[in-house]
């Protein structure tokens, strides 16, 4: 079958890649550009764990086609650090306890970080909704809110 | 499967009608994608309709709004004149899917997969609200309610799609609500549902009710004989006693793992009371 080219951007660098049209964003990142940072849990939508934002929005890269990404920009997991100083919400992950096996944990750190740009004084109940797309089979969810919820109290006292 | 993105409606369309196997709109991606997932054939092109301008924003017409049929349900829930307007359709779509769903689902794909269990189509229904279907021919306006003929069945022919859907002007007084039962807080398919769109006179007093039902048919119902009940009352409990009961009674759900035909019916009547009272207070009502 003959492949599609696509240029994009991934993490602010250019990128281009062959694939199958009917393949996802998903399988793209993993399979063809080896960043398996987002995980594949379910492949519907339903757990978050390929979450990535794409132009500024975050949405399921499983339900995204790998030729959609053609011009546009998408951020990944890998993106998050800068060289070996983890981002404020990876640290407070850490030290909140807020992972277990891990494999929700990319998707997780994605999202959150979607929310404090948009939100940076967000409720623990809009932390809930805002997470409700990413599910966790080890935590219980609770260590997650408190680092998210720890996180966004440090940036904003950084700022002030 | 080939992948085209055309810039206009009128090259979408053309596509759609010389397409030799099967051919799919892609808008948000968040059915097709899944149906593809589940093994569903995949069809031989595929039109996405996000590079097409005309689809892709939302804007002021005639005092009411064009919201075109790419447009994802976040960039509705950011649009604060929208919100004001008509509160109730905001609110259904909003209630679709997770954040990272609503940064890609669209009213218009909401519409057109044609779940009975569809959460923005109720609202769409109480409101009025007018598709606009570009295709071959002329642009034609059907009501929303008119797009989805069963499960999973449209009635657009070959080489048409939804390019945007309308949203009237509002008169003084009005007010829309929506609400749905899901067996959890988030992320689950409506068991039943209600939209409720009403104005009232300067008393208070409903003068014009639209009231549609979800999940518990195989489409929505628009029920004249609920809205009926509705008009000339203050919302008192006598009326939203009948209303319920007119709701539940135009109601026709099917036993499934979300509920018994009994408990659908019932619960029917209550969100669409529930949602009538709303609806009253956004239109500025006292209880
Ligand atoms: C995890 C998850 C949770 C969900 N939760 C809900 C929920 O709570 N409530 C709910 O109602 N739905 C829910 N859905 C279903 C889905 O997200 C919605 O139906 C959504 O609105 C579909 O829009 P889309 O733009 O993604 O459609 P797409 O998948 O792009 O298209 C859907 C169908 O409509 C056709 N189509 C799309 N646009 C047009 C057009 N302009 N003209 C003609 N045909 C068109 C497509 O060909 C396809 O057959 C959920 C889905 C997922 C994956
Ligand atoms: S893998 Fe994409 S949501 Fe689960
Ligand atoms: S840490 Fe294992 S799924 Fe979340």
């Amino acid at each position: 079958m003959t492949k599609t080219a696509v240029s994009t951007t991934i993490n602010g660098d250019a990128a281009e890649f062959l694939c199958e049209t009917g393949e996802t964003l998903l399988d793209v990142l993993r399979d063809r550009l080896d960043l398996t940072g987002s995980k594949e849990g379910c492949g519907t939508g339903d757990c978050g764990a390929c979450s990535v934002m794409l132009d500024g929005r975050l949405v399921c890269s499983c339900l995204v086609l790998g030729v959609e990404a053609q011009g546009r920009a998408v951020e990944t997991i890998e993106g998050m650090a800068e060289g070996e100083t983890l981002h404020p919400l990876q640290q407070k992950f850490l030290e909140h306890a807020a992972l277990q096996c891990g494999v929700c944990t990319p998707g997780f750190l994605v999202a959150a970080k979607a929310l404090l740009e948009v939100n940076d004084d967000p409720s623990e109940s809009q932390v809930r909704y805002w997470l409700a797309g990413n599910l966790c089979r080890c935590t219980g969810y609770d260590k997650i809110v408190r680092a998210v919820l720890d996180t966004a109290k440090d940036m904003r006292s950084a700022r002030a | 499967m080939r992948y085209e993105a055309p810039a206009t409606a009128k090259a979408a369309a053309k596509l759609l009608l010389g397409a030799k196997g099967s051919a799919k709109i892609l808008a948000g991606g968040t059915d097709l994608l899944v149906q593809l997932r589940s093994g569903m054939k995949p069809p031989g092109l595929v039109v996405d309709i996000k590079h097409i301008a005309a689809m892709s924003g939302i804007k002021k017409e005639r005092g009411g709004f064009r919201i075109g049929a790419a447009v994802p349900s976040a960039v509705m829930g950011e649009n604060k004149g929208l919100g004001k307007a008509w509160p109730g359709v905001v609110e259904a779509t909003g209630l679709i899917g997770s954040t990272q769903i609503q940064g890609r689902a669209t009213m218009a794909g909401n519409l057109c997969n044609a779940s009975p269990a569809a959460d923005s189509v109720p609202a769409l229904a109480a409101a009025g609200a007018v598709a606009r279907i570009a295709g071959p021919g002329k642009r034609r306006d059907i009501p929303a309610e008119k797009i989805a003929t069963g499960p999973g069945k449209t009635s657009l022919k070959k080489g048409e799609l939804v390019e945007s859907i309308f949203l009237p002007k509002r008169p003084p007084r009005s007010g829309d609500a929506y609400l749905r039962f899901i067996p959890r807080t988030e992320m689950d398919i409506a068991a039943a549902s209600a939209g409720v769109n009403l104005t009232l006179d300067r008393k208070g007093v409903c003068t014009a009710a639209r009231v549609a039902l979800g999940a518990v048919g195989p489409r929505v119902i628009l029920s004249a004989k609920a809205a009926k009940a509705l008009i000339g009352t203050r919302l008192e409990d006598s009326a939203l006693e009948g209303f319920a009961a007119a709701c539940s009674a135009a109601a026709t759900p099917i036993d499934d793992k979300r509920g018994t035909k009994e408990f659908k019916t019932h619960v029917a009547g209550v969100l669409a009371r529930r949602a009538a009272v709303i609806a009253y207070e956004r239109a500025g009502g006292k209880p």
